[in-house]
């Protein structure tokens, strides 16, 4: 049956070319789909070797060819690379380490961001481009100091080297705090103050209550930062039991000859708290990213 | 002053009290701490000793670790820089695309830049084993003898940077953010004027990301200046030095050697590096930033 295209209605040629038109997006998004589906396995092929690896038997690990999902996977791997390696005594440091960080991000940074939002007074702008200065300076020229510092206080060794800092604020949390305080309206300040709350009651009664996304960030890169350091923590402790989970991974691995199975498990635990956080927290963690990156 | 303001200036300077501490205990002491002992000898053992100069002579006059773990550096630094910008803004576009689902890619684009160093480099120790791991078995399958990667001299410096790499999904959220912020009126307007999908890249993506460029090239510069832990991790420094960054020996002179002194000088001259590196972009900036208004 042939039509004439003529005698078609105005009407079906529409319905013609929005078909057409529609076959030919869902053809491009197939092929975008095919992209990155293929790039996305390229990615991921690093960590889903590490879990495939961490399923297989000691004799399979150096076959040939490999076998690329385990045939028998041996969950037991898991268990015994928890009673290999001090796996969780490093987690719990680690979380240890993190929560101490996180309480000292947030009682310092809302503090000193409230200063610089909402208070005039003498030097202010200088303070804040020295403090925003400090955020351009790489942290390694400061350590041979510090070493030392904590060497004649008796620190070494201790945990306070990795916690103290967060108690004074860090620069990129002011700066991103500070600009997130400057959005909220001052009217709510006044309104409260005529309330008869002081400066600290409009703190902590209402604008820490409204910073929440800000202070979401704080504690997400708090955490991913705490968990993943790594300089610090082998420069500052020297006892095997008080490592986190990142230095104990090094050293084992260092030390000893490995076995890959039961390894590959190991590391694949030790991110698991950071693969968590990131589903949980993307959103926050790349509003603050984006942020950063737009007014820094 | 009114009483006024004098109140405000007591809460305001209590406020940043924690951080004026904080500054003078963990930034400017350090700092001109460091630029005092690069100018002694200083091995912890006794109080330091002046030597005016001599750190600062014997680095670049007598030192081949210095010229070694400079050009580990500088190599890593030219390799992994610009490929890590423009596949991240590629990855950008894509992940741009107004596609049902596309926030999943997102995700998985962006887990390699979340975990941690140490994570990373046991993982690729694994991946790139030269007699099981995934790449030379796959380059096998081609009749293709994969190189040796961390254990080869030519390989192990690329290979660091392959990793590096692999971590490009962290600059593609933040261009995916510059993205996201260009007005969609422009491309509508420059639709209407027939410009194809090329220039449009050309003459409206690209100007107006410059900012977001400009930030990430920074970011990336300093990054990069201060690879440590994959040196540290995998390859030791090794094969024949070709890994053995800056930082890494700034970590085995201060920490291993204790050679404080020496050690400070070498944290001054890459703090130098790090810095008129930046100075440079800054000022060329002026040239191909392009901020609106």
């Amino acid at each position: 049956m042939r039509i004439d295209p003529a005698r078609l209605s105005a009407s079906e040629q529409l319905r013609r070319s929005t078909r057409q038109r529609r076959a030919r997006k869902l053809l491009g998004h197939a092929i975008i789909y095919a992209v990155m589906i293929a790039l996305a396995c390229v990615f991921m092929l690093p960590i889903f070797w590490m879990a495939s690896t961490s399923l297989k038997l000691p004799r399979e690990l150096m076959a040939w060819p490999p076998e690329w999902i385990p045939s028998n996977p041996q969950w037991g791997n898991y268990a015994e690379a928890f009673g290999k390696y001090p796996l969780a005594r490093y987690m719990l440091n680690s979380a240890i380490l993190v929560i101490a960080n996180i309480v000292g991000a947030l009682l310092s940074v809302p503090v000193i961001a409230y200063g610089f939002a909402r208070f005039d007074f003498p030097f202010k702008n200088v303070l804040f481009i020295l403090m925003l200065s400090m955020m351009m300076v790489p942290g390694h020229i400061k350590l041979i100091p510090l070493y030392v510092l904590y060497l004649r206080l008796g620190l070494i060794d201790t945990y306070w080297p990795l916690i103290l800092p967060s108690y004074f604020g860090s620069p990129f949390f002011i700066f991103l705090m500070t600009q997130f305080m400057r959005t909220i309206p001052r009217e709510l300040d006044d309104a409260a103050r005529i309330d008869g709350a002081g400066p600290w009651g409009i703190l902590y009664r209402i604008i820490i209550p409204l910073c929440r996304p800000a202070l979401t960030v704080v504690v997400v890169f708090t955490f991913l930062w705490t968990w993943n350091d790594f300089l610090e923590p082998i420069i500052f402790l020297r006892d095997y039991d008080s490592f986190p989970i990142s230095v104990g991974l090094a050293f084992f691995q260092g030390r000893y000859s490995i076995e890959w199975h039961l390894f590959m498990g190991a590391t694949l635990v030790s991110i698991i708290p950071i693969l968590v956080v990131y589903f949980f927290a993307q959103r926050h963690l790349i509003g603050g990213l984006a942020a950063i990156g737009i007014k820094g | 002053m009114t009483t006024q303001e004098r109140r405000d200036a007591k809460t305001g300077y209590l406020a940043l009290s924690p951080w004026m501490v904080g500054f003078v205990v963990f930034y400017a002491f350090p700092i001109i701490a460091t630029i005092y002992f690069s100018f002694n000898e200083w091995t912890l053992a006794e109080p330091p000793t002046w030597v005016g100069l001599d750190n600062y002579v014997r680095m670049f006059t007598r030192d081949p670790l210095f010229v070694s773990s400079l050009r580990a550096t500088t190599l890593f630094v030219i390799i992994s820089l610009p490929t890590k910008l423009v596949l991240g803004l590629m990855l950008a576009l894509l992940l741009n695309l107004k596609i049902p689902g596309m926030n999943a890619f997102r995700t998985i684009f962006f887990i390699p830049a979340v975990i941690s160093g140490v994570a990373v480099s046991l993982m690729w120790i694994w991946f790139l084993n030269p007699d099981t791991g995934v790449v030379n078995t796959l380059l096998s399958y081609f009749g293709i003898r994969g190189p040796l990667w961390f254990w080869d001299l030519h390989w192990a410096l690329p290979s660091v940077a392959i990793m590096s790499i692999w971590k490009v999904g962290g600059a593609a959220i933040i261009y995916l953010a510059g993205l996201q912020n260009i007005p969609a009126h422009l491309y509508e307007a420059a639709e209407i004027d027939g410009a194809s999908k090329w220039s449009r890249f050309w003459r409206i993506t690209l100007p107006l990301l410059t900012p977001t460029l400009f930030f990430q090239l920074i970011i990336e510069l300093i990054d990069a200046f201060k690879i440590f832990t994959e040196a540290y991790v995998i390859t030791h420094g090794g094969p024949l030095k070709s890994t053995y960054f800056f930082l890494y020996y700034f970590y085995e002179e201060a920490f291993r050697n204790a050679n404080m002194g020496y050690a400070s000088a070498l944290a001054l001259f890459l703090l130098v590096v790090i810095l008129s590196a930046t100075v440079f972009v800054v000022r060329t900036s002026k040239g191909w930033v392009y901020y609106e208004n």
